[in-house]
């Protein structure tokens, strides 16, 4: 790994000023992602910022019934939260179906988030990669493109966000509270993430020097329907090359409220509200849920080796609005 | 580990040079011992317990956070010790393979991998019985499916799960539930 100096923040403005003070800085909470990158040398930093002594450990029920997640809450403790489990299942269950135990003990909620895209070509500094070297090309369009994106994609990139934390996020709404030296603001998790377009070096609309103090998630948890599908190619441990998470909320038999986020297709979680929209207000047994996913899939465009990711999202969004309808479905 | 080389911090003799002024001023318990080391920003708690400590029952095997030969607990939670950086550990309490043993009287886990032969080459078996002990301590783990899961981020290429499944339910259902009798 290149050499870097490393500091304490004891407080956030410490940590941002110290940020700002090196020309290559990153911050780091456990370090998962940033570590790895920087031993690859994917990631270069002359200056690293340790915030995990910043106060953003705790788990908080909000006065609006709402919850608050610190964003250096550990993956494991979110997932085994007694009120995460509880009232937001669909976010407990994607955590677990995602990296490993000992990874999900050290990852942090916001590092999460910020986790880079695990497409071989960014890793492998001997290709040409528009993200980790914009301008230098995309090797993956005419390599070995399996795992990456159908829908959202652009000229420039195919990569694909990895998390599956994120999809249940997206799918629950929630917000990511940020706090700069100009003060806080709350990111709708829909515009969080970004598509790359001619700049995929930008994973996210978070700006520099900004961090990420906690993910905000509103009461509505679909505790009682949900699901998240995970495909991929082993069993345990490995990334998604689809997934589905599912929230309804159902009363007297009639679709209230509907969201599905897709996972392992796009640059971020893919949502398609038209397609949600199908869902709501109708009757639990009268819902298409072939038309809901082919519009959730609209657009959806395979490369040479990841065509089959496109029948495999329609077959998984079909699936788990089964599960998530459940019971009540077949009453 | 050689209770001398922990005390006095100094490491292997080959580490015993001078502290260099990037280096970061590092106090951990290892192994229950008091250990106050010197270590570079960008090592690893990994190469710090191998390379500074000389505790090698921790082993490298990918470096990228995949394989789980590396696992190890800090504060009692199983970890990848190859994607931690050693100066951020600074208070931390260290458990490795080296201090599962009470003296020569293995611990129950290590016990039960001899008597399943549950490993053949040995070099996952530190970081299995390490992750093994985290998930007792865990305590989600109570079936073998979920044994399977939660012990998914440690890879044995010679293929010993069924043996590994074996030693760790053992251990689970046993009465001491993994500690010392």
């Amino acid at each position: 790994m290149r050499p870097f100096t490393l500091e304490r923040a004891s407080d956030i403005s410490s940590a941002i000023e110290a940020f700002k003070a090196h020309q290559q800085s990153q911050f780091i909470g456990g370090g998962t992602n940033l570590v790895d990158l920087m031993r690859a040398n994917v990631v270069q930093a002359e200056h690293v910022v340790d915030i995990v002594g910043l106060p953003w450990h705790e788990i908080s029920e909000r006065e609006d019934g709402g919850v608050r997640i610190g964003s250096l809450v550990s993956n494991a403790d979110v997932a085994w939260n007694p009120l995460i489990e509880a009232r937001y299942p669909l976010l407990a269950k994607a955590i677990l179906a995602g990296a490993s135990p000992q990874l999900r003990n050290m990852a942090t909620t916001g590092g999460n988030l910020l986790q880079r895209t695990r497409c071989y070509y960014f890793y492998d500094t001997a290709t040409s990669c528009n993200k980790r070297n914009p301008g230098s090309g995309c090797a993956a369009k005419a390599g070995v493109n399996r795992i990456h994106a159908i829908l959202g994609a652009s000229e420039s990139c195919i990569a694909v966000h990895p998390s599956d934390m994120c999809v249940a996020l997206a799918a629950l709404e929630a917000e990511v509270r940020v706090v700069s030296d100009a003060g806080e603001r709350l990111i709708p998790f829909a515009d969080f993430h970004r598509l790359p377009g001619d700049s995929p070096e930008i994973d996210n609309n978070l700006q520099a020097g900004e961090l990420i103090t906690a993910v905000e998630l509103p009461k509505q948890g679909f505790a009682q329907h949900f699901s998240y599908i995970k495909i991929r190619d082993r069993q345990s441990y490995a990334f998604a090359l689809v997934s589905v998470a599912v929230g309804l909320h159902i009363e007297g038999g009639v679709i209230q409220k509907a969201r599905i986020a897709l996972g392992g297709v796009a640059h971020k979680p893919w949502r398609r509200p038209e397609a949600e929209a199908l869902l709501e207000n109708r009757s639990i047994q009268s819902i298409d849920a072939r038309a809901v996913a082919d519009l959730i899939l609209e657009g959806a465009q395979g490369l040479s080796f990841n065509e089959f990711k496109i029948p495999l999202a329609r077959r998984a969004i079909g699936r788990a609005l089964e599960e998530a309808l459940g019971q009540e479905a077949l009453s | 580990m050689d209770p001398s080389i922990a005390e006095d911090a100094k490491g292997p003799s080959w580490h015993r040079s001078s502290v260099s002024d990037t280096a970061h001023e590092l106090r951990m318990q290892v192994n229950g011992v008091a250990t106050h080391l010197h270590v570079e920003p960008w090592t690893s708690l990994l190469d710090a317990l191998r390379e500074n400590l000389g505790l090698t029952g921790t082993k490298r095997g990918c470096d990228h956070g995949q394989c789980g030969a590396c696992t190890v607990l800090v504060n009692g939670r199983r970890i990848n010790s190859c994607l931690a950086l050693a100066a951020l550990q600074d208070g931390a309490s260290v458990t490795t393979i080296e201090g599962l043993a009470q003296g020569d009287q293995l611990s129950p886990m290590q016990e039960a991998f001899i008597e399943a032969d549950a490993f053949q080459c040995g070099f996952c078996t530190p970081g299995q019985i390490c992750s093994a002990m985290g998930l007792l301590a865990e305590g989600r783990a109570k079936t073998q499916d979920e044994i399977r899961e939660q012990m998914s981020g440690n890879l044995c290429r010679c293929g010993a799960y069924t043996n590994i499944l074996a030693a760790v339910e053992k251990v689970l259902h046993s009465e001491g539930k993994g500690q010392h009798s």
